[in-house]
């Protein structure tokens, strides 16, 4: 198996946790994920899956709907915190 | 939003001089036990408001409203709520409604000519979010807009919307199109000439029973410029949500507090003990007034953290405390009113009289229904496991 990319994580939580009407698979990284379907509870668990998988804190400034509303924002926050890591 | 910054809404934390007229409030009170009686929508206290143009209270004055402020809006509708209750949480929800155009319609000229209409005619604007598949889930609907190039239809099976015989318009939540997913919203406004109300049920609660919250079959058409461009998550989430709890929350003490009034009445009106000693339920009157305080503050922490001139999505742990404001707020009020009950006793319990609590109370057992408290917390826990709870006096 090859290094798996932050996106291609992200996307394997949303399709496991997202409650997304489409795959979470080919969704465009700008698509609004709320319009796809993501609720207010499953993003909490997309939120925990994706601290879990890569051991690290969203920070306290960007956990709101904002952060989790694309695949982008979402693939910018982890990249950026991990990279501060 | 840029287009707020051009009118002129001033610092929404201050209260400003009372602004809710003594002619109001009595004409609230004069008719608040044959509302309560009769289950009907307390029309002499909207005249009285429409008099006094309290209906455009939060509307910018740039559009003929009154530019209120959101404390002087909250303490309106407490002390509205205090002399009726059914009339503060008919004014408390059409402001919601209100604030949801200020804030994110002010640009578009349709709405922005409607909020005028609102503050000119005064206009009484309602709700219909809850649906008869969907429950009272806020940010879930099954109804769709169904766009016919100029134009929209929609058809709601609304589980509950209050006063809506009553309502000038209504503000509608929908899925955006036929294929759009529950959680992708718009809100639409329909004006009355606009939609037909097929009642399903009579409401006959057992407390604020003038807000006539039936469910209706509710049949809509309007131009596709009256839906919201800013979609309803937002809408939701900076607006809708947030200003409901502090606006129901700012009643609810304000029918707690007429309650604790007529405790303090009561107890007031007892022969004094020749050794000096207090009457009986002086300390739960202390009891009650402390709760009540808390509560107050509670409400007064919200308002000063609430930024309205620009409309962001809340943190999850701003979130969580906005469901915390409602939730406990509602509970205090309750208990607090059954205090002042046992404290006046069957004064209290009776219907009529200067020292009767059991409207109050009567009608304050809705407040941890109206979203149930239990699904709330459920709500709140989840996000509060997401981030940390707004903590600390800093």
């Amino acid at each position: 198996m090859g290094q798996e990319t932050t996106e291609g994580a992200i996307r394997e939580i949303l399709a496991t946790y997202g409650r997304l009407k489409q795959s979470a698979v080919d969704i465009g990284v700008d698509a609004d994920l709320f319009e796809a379907g993501l609720d207010s509870q499953a993003v909490i668990n997309v939120m925990l899956a994706i601290e879990e998988r890569f051991d690290f804190e969203f920070p306290e400034d960007r956990l709101n709907r904002a952060t989790f509303a694309t695949i982008a924002s979402i693939n910018t926050v982890v990249e950026r915190a991990r990279a501060a890591a | 939003m840029s287009d707020l910054n051009a009118v002129s809404t001033p610092h929404i934390v201050e209260v400003g001089p009372p602004s809710m007229p003594d002619e109001v409030l009595k004409a609230a009170r004069d008719a608040a036990a044959d509302v309560d009686h009769d289950g009907r929508f307390p029309a002499e206290s909207f005249w009285a408001l429409r008099d006094f143009g309290m209906l455009g209270a939060l509307i910018p004055t740039s559009c003929g409203g009154q530019g209120a402020t959101l404390a002087r809006v909250a303490a309106d509708c407490q002390s509205l709520g205090a002399a009726c209750s059914t009339s503060g949480m008919v004014l408390a929800m059409h402001h919601v409604q209100v604030a949801c155009l200020a804030r994110h319609a002010l640009g578009a000229p349709w709405h922005t000519a409607f909020m005028r209409r609102v503050a000119s005619n005064q206009l009484l604007l309602a709700s219909s979010t809850s649906e008869v598949d969907i429950g009272g889930a806020l940010r879930t609907s099954s109804c769709a807009i169904e766009q016919h190039r100029t134009w929209f239809s929609v058809m709601k099976r609304a589980s509950a919307i209050s006063y809506a015989k009553d309502a000038d318009a209504i503000l509608v939540t929908a899925r955006a199109d036929p294929d759009a997913a529950s959680s992708d919203q718009v809100l639409v406004v329909l004006e009355r000439k606009q939609f037909t109300l097929e009642p399903q049920n009579e409401w006959d609660a057992m407390g604020m029973r003038g807000t006539g919250t039936g469910a209706f079959i509710l049949t809509g058409k309007g131009g596709v410029e009256q839906i919201f461009a800013t979609p309803f998550a937002d809408v939701a989430a900076s607006t809708m949500v947030p200003i409901s709890h502090i606006l129901w929350s700012a009643v609810w003490t304000g029918i707690a507090g007429d309650a604790v009034a007529r405790a303090r009445a009561f107890l007031r009106k007892k022969p004094p003990a020749a050794d000096g000693s207090l009457p009986h339920g002086a300390v739960a009157l202390a009891e009650a007034v402390e709760q009540l305080q808390l509560a107050e503050s509670r409400i007064k922490m919200a308002i000063a953290a609430f930024d309205w001139r620009t409309p962001t999505t809340p943190s999850f742990a701003a979130a969580a405390a906005d469901n915390g404001l409602k939730t406990g707020v509602s509970e205090v009020c309750l208990a607090v009113t059954q205090q002042a009950m046992a404290v006046c006793g069957f004064a209290g319990f009776a219907r009529k009289g200067p020292f009767s609590v059991s409207r109050h109370l009567r009608d304050l057992h809705s407040a941890p229904l109206m979203i149930a408290n239990s699904r709330m917390r459920e709500s709140a826990a989840r996000l509060l496991l997401a981030q940390k709870p707004l903590l600390g006096l800093d």
